[in-house]
């Protein structure tokens, strides 16, 4: 990877206000059946202590994205192509070497994942798992890193951490090992949290648990949050600002508030009105027709115009770039707001105002 | 899991099936509505539509037999389901002799009813016994104790011979689309096991059948032949509600059927569902933990924990008067997408105790936000809550339910450390 992407002129760092700035980020997985581009073109800017959450469906490219942000992927099957730019706290993360990258994860960037069962090591204590890594990032003694991992046990909510730290992860429950999870990811507090769904594997009451802690954490430790899922409540709940992707591209950002109250791109638009509400109650839901493009045969514009109720001859032929909406700081990737799409604006934000209240078709297909 | 209901067995070819009454939508001219219901009157102005308007009247023909309708009229004046005491224990074998070591309690004293027409949600937490109390419904797990009254005849004590053609009429949508369709066999086979086992001997009956099916749960009539792999998560959850709608049946079980499913194809299904309840006067009990789909897609609803109803009530009883502290919390927990909604929430403590060790009382009283509001009372403990009836149509298991209300759940809301919801009580879920 830092072969082919060394080629590449480096652009200049972002100013010292943004903690990570991805920049034209593509990852492409070489396998048997051709070259899948999971991640194409994604870029998206995020402030010291701030939140910003990526929502899409399965096969979006979101965890793909996470992932290359960690460099986690294997090398090949993956392949992180020429001009995709990373930065992170003022240099560039995909052109560092392995031992210093190493450094970073965990100590500057720490990561949360879904299923916090597969990502413990289940032969050894939790207290022990966590100590390792502050002894590891931190350069302290065993004793000091042992009384780290129980502060941080103690900070995540854990009672009796002394006791507990000595305890491995299947003797605890699913929620109580996400706690645990969430403690190794702040015990060297972090500049940068990337949680990977980290309530999807939970129940509802327990979720609940998870989310309020790690609002209150990410408050007292000012670490900011990169949040992957693809629950829109969760990220009306923790974030400010929201990237959507769809078949590896962003297709839409802006404020959460914005982007889950005023949606400006036809995908975010179809995926809020087909959310079951009480004010849909005994009328159709919204439909979003057909389903994500196969990413070996892609649409030739946009990738969403096969699905798309507003798309008219343009979106077949000319490749949509992400447009400033109507809103400041709010882009979609949407002809719409282009000049040639300036008649049928109107008509689209009118249908979707529509189907917020009353349960509506936008397909043919059930 | 992955066999299709009902399980085959001897098949008896006298039993009464679709197949043995002649099949009214192979002949146009003939009129298929004898009870008078005539959908085929109102004009279907999309084929789609008008294709299963047809299979519909063709489903009401079918079952008109005399026998049928004698039945049907007792069953009117009963419910469609009645549940009575139903207990489903699991042992749990282990040690060096491997001998029963404990119980699981996953479902323990369940009763309700369930009218015809109307959707009857079950929700809970993982755990709480909801799916086992689905199957122990169509007897696909034996229950231990207690009676399920469907269509006005106990069938939980009928033999396997018995309760085929009761099988017919109940059946079941499975959560994964991915684990519940054989992937050795063809569409055509794994839609068409059911109706086979049914006695519909004549293959190509069935194959109509099959096509029929297919086209009325959106797919294409010449899918028959392709196998579970070429199809998406919607589309195999199509064929799941396909093989259960391709035997006519009264009611059907809906286990968690668009857990598994992106949003933007979650909403596909559900209205699809919605559809067929209105054009087959389908019967549901419909599984699930999302609370929002449950809102959307059903008119009552029961909150279950550790296998018993903590609260049952119409849809508006439950959402806007929630009198047990636990679907009180179970309402909070739920994270909306409308950033205009955000709020402080109940966070309750710990997690879900072992089924296998039910705390005693009110199997709720440890993580209870509402007893400890109260000064925990000893009567959670020592007492066991029944279900009684609040309003018409509204009950709920908690001794203390006239307690709840907006103003003390925001006193506790207002007070509560989200850092100490880690367990119930202290040490309470630490492994010996």
């Amino acid at each position: 990877m830092t072969a082919t992407a060394e080629r590449h002129a480096l652009g200049a760092p972002p100013p010292d206000d943004i903690l990570l700035d991805v920049r034209n980020l593509r990852t492409v997985f070489h396998v048997m059946d051709g070259d899948v581009p999971a991640v194409d073109g994604v870029s998206f800017q995020l402030r010291p202590g701030r939140s910003i959450g990526i929502v899409g469906e399965s096969g979006s490219g979101k965890s793909v994205t996470a992932l290359t942000i960690m460099r986690l992927l294997d090398i090949p099957p993956a392949e992180v192509m020429p001009g995709s730019e990373i930065w992170f706290d003022g240099t560039e993360l995909l052109r560092m070497p392995m031992d210093a990258m190493r450094k970073i994860r965990g100590n500057d960037i720490a990561m949360i994942f879904q299923e916090p069962l597969t990502s413990l090591n289940p032969v050894f204590t939790i207290g022990g798992q966590i100590a390792e890594q502050v002894e590891l990032h931190l350069k302290v003694k065993k004793k000091e890193a042992w009384e780290r991992a129980i502060e941080s046990l103690k900070l995540v909510g854990i009672p009796s951490p002394e006791r507990r730290a000595k305890q491995y992860p299947h003797e605890m429950s699913g929620g109580m090992r996400q706690r645990v999870m969430i403690a190794m990811a702040l015990s060297c507090e972090p500049k940068l949290l990337i949680a990977d769904e980290p309530t999807t594997a939970l129940d509802v009451t327990i979720q609940a648990q998870i989310l309020e802690l790690l609002k209150t954490i990410q408050d007292r430790t000012d670490s900011a949050l990169l949040l992957i899922t693809h629950d829109l409540g969760v990220i009306a709940e923790m974030v400010e600002d929201v990237v959507v992707m769809y078949s590896g591209q962003v297709v839409e950002t802006g404020t959460v508030d914005q982007v889950l109250l005023e949606p400006r791109a036809p995908y975010t638009m179809g995926l809020i009105e087909s959310i079951p509400t009480v004010d849909k109650r005994g009328g159709r839901l919204s439909v979003i027709k057909g389903t994500v493009p196969s990413p070996f045969n892609l649409p030739p514009a946009c990738r969403f115009e096969p699905r798309c109720p507003y798309a008219w001859d343009h979106c077949r032929k000319v490749v949509p770039d992400l447009f400033q909406t109507d809103h400041p700081n709010q882009l979609a990737r949407c002809h719409l707001y282009t000049a040639a799409g300036v008649g049928r604006r109107e008509q689209a934000l009118e249908a979707h105002a529509q189907a917020m209240t009353v349960g509506r078709d936008l397909g043919g297909q059930r | 899991m992955t066999e299709a209901l009902p399980p085959t067995g001897s098949v008896d070819a006298t039993r009464p099936a679709p197949a043995s009454s002649p099949d009214p939508t192979a002949d146009p001219t003939r009129d298929p509505t004898p009870e008078g219901e005539a959908p085929n009157a109102v004009p279907a102005p999309e084929a789609r539509r008008s294709a299963s308007q047809d299979w519909a009247a063709g489903v009401a023909a079918a079952t008109a037999s005399d026998a049928q309708r004698r039945a049907d009229n007792a069953a009117e004046i009963e419910p469609l389901l009645r549940v009575v005491g139903l207990k489903k224990h699991f042992p749990i074998i282990g040690g060096f002799l491997r001998r029963q070591i404990g119980t699981v309690f996953a479902v323990d004293g369940v009763d309700f009813e369930v009218q015809r027409g109307e959707t009857f949600a079950l929700v809970g937490e993982s755990g709480c016994g909801k799916t086992t109390l689905g199957r122990s419904l169509l007897r696909l797990t034996e229950p231990t104790a207690g009676k399920v009254i469907f269509g006005g005849r106990d069938i939980s004590a009928l033999s396997q011979d018995e309760l085929r053609p009761v099988r017919r009429r109940m059946q079941i949508i499975f959560q994964d689309p991915f684990g519940s369709l054989n992937p050795r066999m063809p569409v055509s086979d794994i839609i068409g096991e059911g109706l086979l086992a049914q006695g519909m001997k004549d293959r190509k009956k069935r194959d109509k059948k099959v096509e029929d099916s297919l086209e009325v749960v959106g797919l294409r009539r010449d899918y028959t032949r392709r196998y579970p792999h070429e199809f998406s998560g919607g589309q195999r959850q199509r064929i799941g509600i396909a093989r259960a709608l391709a035997l006519d049946p009264e009611f059907v079980v809906c286990d968690e059927p668009v857990s598994a499913l992106d949003v933007s194809i979650q909403s596909q299904v559900l209205n699809l569902l919605v559809d067929l309840r209105r054009d087959f006067n389908l019967t549901y009990l419909f599984i699930s933990h999302n609370l929002s789909v449950i809102q959307y897609f059903s008119d009552r609803v029961a909150v279950m924990y550790l296998g018993k109803i903590a609260e049952v009530g119409t849809v508006e009883q439950l959402y806007e008067n929630a009198r047990h502290p636990y679907t009180v919390a179970l309402l909070s927990a739920i994270p909306e997408a409308d950033p205009r909604r955000k709020k402080k929430r109940l966070v309750l403590k710990g997690d879900v105790p072992s089924p296998a060790a039910p705390p005693t009382g009110c199997r709720f009283h440890t993580r209870c936000w509402l007893r400890e509001k109260l000064g925990n009372p000893e009567r959670c403990v020592t007492e066991e809550p029944q279900l009684r009836v609040l309003e018409s149509g509204h009950q709920t298991a908690c001794h203390f339910a006239e307690d709840v209300s907006d103003r003390t759940v925001s006193q506790v809301v207002q007070t509560q450390d989200v850092l100490a919801t880690a367990v119930a009580a202290e040490g309470a879920d630490v492994p010996a």
